[in-house]
């Protein structure tokens, strides 16, 4: 299988949407379905053609770009990056679907929409740092605008925040990746994995990465710009962004950042623990306090991402893995409460925890959904997001035991606020403001219910993702330990 | 037989998926299905324990449910699984058989309320889950199953989400318990990261070439502390009693005889672990005691009758804790069995006198004994159980914990246990001269309950009063085996009774009816005075020691302080920094423009300006 088809379909997508008339709304939609759909029926099919008993790239194709600098348009696929690709395709065909009662400038809001999808699988399946590097760009620049014009709240402050801090960090990236090609005249991410590098010069690269992509996962102190974008950001851009964006950083990280600079990584790795517990207790303790239920829900995601800091930290394959299966675990669930809040802000017309109240009455539905999507977030047993949490736990113990000890109390942090405010918004008396309201519809409930069954699905049988996932996290945990690195 | 282990949680599973699947809208038929497929799990539990009677041989099965991988070797194992032992099979047997009759109970408790069905469907998940925890052969399996029970006393506690008492319970209960489940869980990936399994079987073999060690006297505590929070000890007691919320055959179930004993139970359980470090056994000893005596106190002075009971239940909670840290597995699990008959039985009879009367305070209660009979007179053979009167089954579990205590040599512990012995008869029959006996106060109709309501009570009645015997020396006459010698830790033990302490105990009870009945039924003694007298301590006692206050205190100054705190440091100091850089910029930007207008006359002028000054400068 071709795994450019990955990235051409959503620009096909998008390239059919400028042809259709704009007043044709629902033909524009019923498109971007099938478009979708496409992608996610690919990414399944890719799944099972994958060969997940050997280890490495498979599928690799070679396409001769800047041949005078050695740059390729190279792209390859292993258990992480499928993973992330699946992910991806779940979170964008779920993400059409939610925004079936969209109104505004359908056709322009989805033709980013699959500008973006394309920049996002291309940063999951390329093997070029340069090729990698253009498609981060392409995923977050759309963002803007998708911010920008479809947005609520104070938009345009969010969208150059968020604008800014990205392009701050990939400045960082792009020095890294300069000094990287200055050195080796490749940026082969294969060729580049067979050289070796002085201590020193890992050390450099290493933390230029750490502060370029850490921006995007984001890493406390540069998450400032999460809440608000999440916040300003519409339903299914929302749900793209925590969902798929965020795992842009990590996946970057472990790929290029672990993978080809262990012994700058060792190096960093006691202040990324340390940043990953902030990020745990912090940003948990922010969310405890906020008072518009987005806010609480962007400052969850940015709290569930140190645990995939700690899971980086650690680096040995259990965490690793771990850190991986909660980016995949994490995007669903973040999908899925982006997704309600959306719905209630839509029937509701507040998003103010304080102004809701008993809508359990009204929209049951609702109540149980969100509970469910709670209790995931929580690191209930039963969902996925429990599986990967223990992976992490279990691989970061070893090597920090207290600070791993430190970022587990999260668990009972998280539970405080996400309770909390399930309570407040949906539990206690019936409140006849919301009397009129009518609970999730049937055909509502279509995104929503194929998120919980992935969310349950791997919670309750994890083997299928965590084994791919181990298979492509392996290879790379290896190679640092065969250079005797580590 | 025990190859069908894995059936005993699975039925009431698949109860719980026809409930949501199918049966939702048909109320009576989501009961039916829960109760019939619960009596199926007990029936399977009846006859492993019968053969497990027969040759108490263990059996382990499991699958690796998840395994992980590093350069072709396995790193980490998750497995899932059942362990089906002597101590398993008692357990799921008390489940299933408590679980039947409460859901049978419950179809007339619960009759008429909207929730029915997912009534039913709880109830069924958390059968699932509580036998998925008790036959589970490992610790992770065991915590997964941990949490699910955790979630399942969440769900049944705000079962009425609309109050909001209830919905404040429910989240109580969950964050009280995760705190203590985080040492549990930093004690098990501490003790996978020391010893490399979660496996109880192959841990027991490692851990028993360790002894006193510091890393197993800190996971040991560690570990502790999930049952500390499951089975309510101090400090992590304040969400039983206000667990009472809930619909009362839930707390029978699972606020009285299950999941509250699924701390002792894991405690019994990994027993090998806590009895490696001499420390850790004087730790959860004393906390045991402890608890026993502070939850015995605040029952003295409360006036719902479910309160009374919760408090009751953590003492006996302590109780069995207790005996468990002095070094009797058997003695701790045999007053599990017997509590989880008689205290059941209390709180269904509680429910039925509730339901009657529609009012929780005991003191608009009164009058019931000839209106309710049979719901008064178990209530009554419940409370001589619970109060260790011979020799009804209390009396000999009571007892056998207070001759392990002083065979231990804790000698202040086994002052604390007579004491209780004496306090715990005391507020029983002081709940029971003024709810039931007495004069009508409030003017309530009350009736007997129906047949579905009174049978559970009566099959637990008769439990209340035989199950005790199978830990005499009589009944080990007669049939070569006891309780002790089926149940043990190391070595088993001969029933004997000690008649000296037997006798100090019933004593103790004795005159704790005795006072009562002064008090409340006499009225010799004005409760009203005593407490007068006593203003300061009453008080204490009916604020439950104020740490409910503290505790809330701590939430609201100490973690939303520290949540405000954190959001002030994110939108002043974060935000400051980088807004106030872009400002910066940006600023900057505005000001260089000034360099650059593009406008001719502009430059023309500078240029003007300059030429001028050279020139001036040139003639100086």
């Amino acid at each position: 299988m071709h795994l450019y088809s990955l990235i051409l379909i959503p620009l096909i997508g998008a390239l059919t949407l400028i042809l259709i008339p704009s007043k044709h709304q629902s033909l524009i939609k019923w498109t971007s379905a099938i478009v979708g759909l496409l992608g996610l029926a690919l990414s399944i099919h890719l799944y099972f053609v994958f060969d997940k008993s050997v280890s490495g790239m498979q599928f690799v194709e070679s396409i001769p770009w800047i041949p005078s600098f050695w740059i390729n348009f190279r792209l390859g696929v292993d258990g992480l990056s499928l993973s992330m690709v699946l992910l991806t395709s779940i979170i964008w065909f779920t993400g059409i679907l939610v925004s079936w009662n969209f109104q505004e400038r359908v056709k322009e809001f989805f033709i980013y929409m699959f500008i973006l999808v394309a920049g996002v699988f291309g940063v999951f399946l390329s093997l070029d740092f340069l090729v990698m590097f253009i498609f981060l760009e392409i995923a977050v620049i759309p963002k803007f605008v998708l911010i920008h014009v479809w947005g609520s709240g104070k938009k345009e402050y969010s969208a150059i925040k968020y604008t800014l801090y990205l392009l701050t960090g990939s400045a960082f990236a792009l020095i890294a990746m300069m000094m990287i090609y200055l050195q080796t005249t490749t940026l082969d991410l294969t060729h580049l994995a067979t050289l070796t590098y002085s201590a020193p010069f890992q050390k450099v690269i290493f933390l230029l990465l750490l502060i370029g992509f850490g921006v995007i996962i984001p890493l406390w102190p540069l998450h400032r710009w999460t809440p608000d974008g999440h916040s300003s950001a519409p339903t299914a851009i929302s749900m793209l962004l925590a969902g798929v964006i965020m795992k842009l950083g990590g996946y970057a990280l472990i790929r290029i950042g672990i993978g080809l600079f262990p012994l700058g990584a060792a190096f960093w790795a006691p202040l990324i623990a340390t940043i990953a517990v902030v990020n745990c207790i912090y940003i948990a303790f922010v969310a405890m306090v906020q008072k518009d239920l987005k806010y609480v829900v962007a400052n969850s995601s940015i709290s569930h991402m140190g645990y995939v800091l700690m899971g980086l930290a650690a680096m040995n394959t259990v965490s690793l893995t771990g850190a991986a299966a909660q980016m995949f675990a994490h995007g669903i669930m973040a999908a899925l409460f982006f997704a309600l809040v959306g719905l209630i802000y839509q029937r509701t017309h507040t998003r103010m925890i304080a102004d809701l109240g008993g809508l359990a009455h009204q929209m049951p539905r609702a109540a149980t959904l969100f509970l469910m999507t709670g209790l995931a977030s929580l690191g209930l047993p039963g969902f996925y997001n429990f599986v990967s949490e223990f992976l992490i736990f279990v691989g970061a113990f070893r090597t920090f035991p207290v600070l791993a000890t430190i970022a587990i109390l999260a668990v009972v942090i998280t539970a405080i606020y996400v309770l909390r405010v399930t309570q407040q918004i949906f539990f206690g008396p019936r409140n006849p403001r919301w009397d009129g309201l009518k609970d999730i519809s049937g055909l509502e409930m279509i995104p929503l219910v194929i998120l919980v069954v992935v969310m349950l699905g791997f919670g309750l049988i994890p083997a299928p993702m965590t084994n791919l996932i181990n298979q492509g996290i392996d290879p790379i945990v290896q190679h640092e330990v065969m250079k005797g690195q580590l | 037989m025990d190859q069908f282990t894995w059936l005993i949680p699975t039925l009431p599973l698949i109860a719980f998926l026809i409930i949501v699947g199918i049966t939702y809208r048909f109320k009576l038929l989501s009961a039916i299905v829960a109760t019939s497929f619960s009596l199926g799990s007990l029936f399977l539990a009846i006859s492993i324990l019968i053969q497990k009677i027969q040759s108490p041989k263990t059996t382990e099965t499991f699958i690796n449910w998840l395994t992980l991988t590093a350069n072709q070797q396995t790193v980490l194992t998750l497995q899932m699984g059942y362990l089906m032992d002597p101590l398993a099979a008692v357990m799921c047997l008390i489940v299933t058989l408590i679980a039947t009759l409460v859901l049978l109970y419950s179809i007339g408790y619960m009759k008429g309320d909207d929730g029915f069905s997912r009534y039913f469907a709880y109830i069924s998940l958390f059968t699932f889950s509580m036998l998925g925890l008790v036959i589970s052969n490992n610790y992770f399996q065991t915590f997964v199953f941990w949490e699910l029970v955790g979630l399942c006393s969440y769900l049944l506690i705000g079962f009425w989400f609309f109050k909001p008492a209830a919905a404040d319970a429910s989240k109580k209960a969950f964050i009280t318990n995760r705190w203590a489940d985080f040492g549990f869980l930093v004690g098990i990936i501490g003790l996978f990261t020391h010893f490399g399994t979660f496996n109880f079987a192959e841990l027991s073999t490692v851990i028993s070439l360790h002894q006193n060690t510091l890393v197993l006297l800190i996971l040991g505590l560690l570990v502790f502390l999930g049952p500390m929070g499951k089975s309510a000890m101090f400090p992590f007691h304040v969400w039983l009693p206000d667990a009472m919320e809930g619909p009362t055959p839930i707390s029978a179930l699972i606020h009285a005889a299950t999941m509250v004993a699924a701390g002792i139970y894991l405690v019994a359980r990994g027993y090998i672990l806590f009895a490696s470090v001499d420390s850790v056994m004087i730790v959860i000893a004393y906390i045991g005691g402890f608890t026993a005596l502070f939850a015995a106190t605040i029952a003295l002075v409360q006036r719902d009758i479910k309160r009374i009971l919760a408090f009751s239940t953590l003492s006996q909670l302590g109780y069995m804790m207790m005996a468990l840290g002095v070094g009797s597995m058997t003695s701790g699990m045999f007053h599990l069995t017997t509590h989880a008959f008689f205290k059941a039985l209390l709180f269904l009879g509680a429910g039925s006198i509730i339901h009657a009367v529609h009012d929780q305070d005991i003191f608009n209660m009164g009058g019931l004994v000839k209106k309710m009979p049979i719901t008064v007179w178990t209530f009554v053979i419940g409370s001589l159980a619970l109060s260790g009167i011979f020799p009804l089954a209390g009396f000999w579990s009571k007892d056998e914990i207070l001759t392990v205590t002083l065979q231990h040599h804790f000698m202040g512990l086994f002052i604390l246990g007579t004491l209780v012995a004496f306090l715990t008869a005391f507020y029983m029959f002081r709940l029971i001269f003024i709810a039931l006996f007495g004069d009508n106060r409030s003017g309530h109709h009350a009736h007997e309950s129906s047949w579905t309501m009174t049978l559970p009570l009566l099959i637990l009645a008769i439990l209340s009063i035989i199950a005790g015997l199978v830990n005499t020396p009589w009944f080990y006459q007669w049939t070569g085996m006891s309780f002790s010698t089926f149940l043990f830790f190391k070595e088993p033990e001969v029933p004997v009774i000690h008649w000296s302490i037997a006798v100090l105990s019933s004593l103790a009870a004795m005159s704790g009816i005795l006072f009562a009945w002064i008090i409340y039924s006499k009225q010799q003694i004005s409760a009203d005075k005593l407490a007068q007298r006593f203003k300061g301590a009453h008080t204490l006692l009916l604020k439950k020691y104020y740490i409910d206050e503290i505790y809330g205190w701590l939430f609201n100054k100490g973690l939303l302080g520290l949540g405000k705190v954190f959001n002030f440091i994110d939108h002043i100091l974060i935000d400051g920094l980088f807004d106030g850089t872009a400002t910066l910029i940006r600023s900057s930007g505005v000001q260089l423009r000034l360099f650059q207008t593009g406008r001719l006359q502009q430059y023309a002028l500078v240029l003007f300006i300059a030429i001028a000054a050279m020139t001036i400068w040139g003639v100086r």
